[in-house]
């Protein structure tokens, strides 16, 4: 069975194989799909800005649209810090109902505190993942508490948030799959294949 | 108001920048469009509204400041942030001059943008709101042109328009400058007749055979001068109302014969002898007090019952003094459109001046004042030495011995006139002269204006 979302890791250092298997797995629930770990050595360097010392987050998703992969959506997640031309950082960037998401891990690791907390980063990542993807399916940012779809600008802002849609987005969300052409195709999807 | 209804223009003549901040800024589920440059952001803001326009400030030919004053030529509430490679204290200060909402540096902090887009959303929609709310309150507060949240103004707008539904005559009593004029021309407008004419005479400004001729008309050398035949008020009110200011004022002889017509609903022009049948609604008006003056045996007592059947009184702005604020408003932004002046209100000092003042010349003179303070400001908010009330209410004024009588005499009445806000009544007492001679004075020396906002009994 073809998978609706390819998820993959495009980071400079080693793929963290939990962590990724957690993406897809919460991928996976959030938007009833079909979502599969894509392994390929091929990395975005031309993505690298050296005057700001970041990636083009924007540059990512062109490199990934230029790609022929066979998912219908392509979520690349990598250590490189991102940035868009006129702001400092991004956590990620996302295609508006289109094929590509990014996410960065580089400014989702550091604690208030400076503590160290695996398992909280690992939430970050997720939350940021399903929100970036959410954007691929057309779902704008929402403004209810603890929505994943809700914009954080900080880390406080992305702790304060759940990893599932709220009841409108939710709502949002199986309308635009409609109107898509995908009837619920997803809902019976394992999760797992 | 919602972020779909919140239009943002962002101009840039970097590609990349425009395609990434719209991308941005479209997920908060703002509605965006780009422009490459200065010429295409202005054929965008003729062609539609925007709320936020973010301009790049270097960009070939026309830059971000010139782009920033020209956009609020064309659309003066858009909100303009300007976003500048290098943070200049100068080019800050400059644009914020220029009236840009805010400036950001490139690159900018996410937070930083979304923070500033929600906060001029929400302030946008303050004004907005403020805005629909002041409508809303005027609409509350106002009859016709009169505005007022006294209660006792609000009774009397209740009974104005019940009494307008009717035909009966009606008769407004206050002193000079409370409007009422205004309250009569209101009542015609809320009438059946609102459709036909609305004449308005003043009886103390005209001597009795003018008067006479006036207000009846005549026929062609009834008196010298008559060289043809000439229609009078009552006549040229056929259908509609009369207003018949100062009733107070007119003689025995014509208190006679308008008690006449009034009775028979007929008149004979002034020569003629043929009467001619009216259909009039009365409207009478007076700053004496009628029934003293029936008491003292100057009024008609008959005339003064066919007039007073339904009295309406106005009371003198000083017995409604939270008025104050809602006319200063409602004056300065008509002024605003008369005088083409924008002015954006009066300091806290100078509205408390104006709530001390005691206005002898009632609304009239607060609009007098105002629009001096309007023309004399210096500044947008009028401040208490534009507006010329000295504590007494009437300043001093040296005498020139080079001067001509005309012209003492030309000045004297002007202060008084000023002192009196306006009150030809009152000011004619001072000057112990007949209003007829005070008239003739203020046309001789160009004094009263052209309009009915002019001096007035």
């Amino acid at each position: 069975m073809a998978a609706d979302v390819h998820i993959w890791w495009i980071g400079a250092d080693a793929a963290d194989d939990r962590l990724m298997d957690a993406v897809r797995e919460r991928t996976a629930v959030a938007f009833h799909i079909h979502a599969r770990l894509y392994r390929h050595g091929d990395r975005p360097h031309q993505a690298f800005d050296p005057r700001r010392g970041q990636h083009s987050s924007t540059a990512i998703l062109k490199w990934l649209i230029g790609r022929d992969q066979p998912g219908r959506r392509t979520l690349a997640v990598t250590d490189a810090d991102l940035f868009i031309p006129v702001l400092t950082f991004v956590y990620g960037e996302a295609q508006l109902g289109g094929r590509a998401a990014v996410v960065s891990t580089a400014r989702l690791g550091v604690e208030q505190g400076g503590r160290h907390d695996p398992a909280l980063v690992a939430d970050r990542i997720v939350k940021e993942c399903v929100h970036e993807l959410g954007h691929t399916f057309g779902l704008l940012h929402c403004d209810t508490p603890g929505c994943v779809m809700r914009r954080s600008i900080n880390l406080i802002e992305v702790d304060a948030k759940t990893m599932t849609l709220c009841g409108p987005c939710e709502a949002r969300y199986r309308e635009l799959r409609e109107k898509d052409g995908h009837h619920e195709q997803g809902t019976h999807a394992h999760p797992r294949g | 108001m919602s972020k779909e209804r919140t239009r943002i223009l962002v101009v840039d003549d970097e590609e990349i920048v425009r395609e990434s901040l719209s991308g941005w800024l479209a997920k908060d589920g703002y509605t965006l469009a780009t422009a490459h440059d200065g010429p295409t952001a202005l054929q965008m803001l003729r062609e539609g509204r925007w709320s936020i326009l973010l301009v790049d400030l270097k960009m070939p030919g026309m830059d971000g400041l010139q782009v920033l004053e020209a956009a609020k030529q064309a659309q003066k509430d858009v909100a303009v942030v300007i976003m500048t490679a290098y943070a200049t204290v100068e080019t800050a200060v400059e644009a914020m001059k220029a009236g840009a909402y805010d400036y950001l540096v490139k690159p900018f902090d996410p937070e930083e943008l979304s923070l500033m887009m929600v906060k001029i959303v929400a302030q946008q929609t303050l004004v907005r709101e403020n805005v629909l709310l002041r409508k809303v309150l005027k609409r509350e507060f106002h009859f016709r042109d009169m505005v007022s949240k006294n209660p006792t103004m609000h009774r009397m707008f209740d009974l104005a328009r019940s009494a307008a539904r009717s035909q009966s005559t009606i008769l407004i009593l206050g002193e000079s400058g409370t409007g009422k004029e205004l309250l009569a021309r209101a009542i015609h407008a809320e009438s059946p007749r609102q459709a036909s004419p609305f004449v308005a005479v003043s009886c103390a400004a005209l001597t009795e055979t003018l008067l006479e001729s006036e207000l009846f008309g005549h026929e062609r050398g009834s008196f010298t001068g008559a060289v043809a035949r000439r229609k009078g008020r009552f006549e040229l009110a056929h259908g509609g109302t009369l207003f018949l200011d100062e009733i107070g004022d007119i003689s025995p002889k014509l208190q006679l014969d308008l008690l006449r017509v009034l009775e028979e609903r007929k008149l004979v022009r002034v020569g003629g002898a043929d009467p001619v049948d009216i259909d009039v609604r009365i409207i009478a008006a007076t700053n004496r007090d009628l029934k003293k003056a029936v008491a003292e045996g100057q009024f008609r007592e008959d005339l003064f019952y066919r007039l007073n059947v339904i009295p309406i009184l106005l009371p003198p702005l000083r017995e409604r003094r939270e008025d104050i604020p809602l006319l200063v408003e409602h004056f300065l932004e008509r002024l605003g459109v008369e005088t083409d002046r924008q002015i954006e209100g009066v300091s806290a000092d100078a509205l408390a001046a104006l709530m001390r003042h005691d206005w002898p010349g009632n609304v009239r003179e607060l609009r007098n004042v105002l629009e001096r303070g309007m023309v004399v400001a210096k500044d947008p908010m009028i401040q208490p030495e534009d507006l010329g009330l000295s504590a007494s209410g009437i300043k001093p004024e040296s005498h020139d011995p080079g001067l001509t009588l005309d012209e003492v005499e030309r000045r004297h009445i002007t202060l008084v006139l000023q002192h009196a806000g306006g009150n030809v009544t009152q000011a004619a007492r001072t000057l112990d002269i007949d209003r007829v001679t005070l008239y003739n004075k203020i046309r001789k020396y160009g004094l009263r204006r052209g309009d009915d906002d002019g001096f007035n009994a």
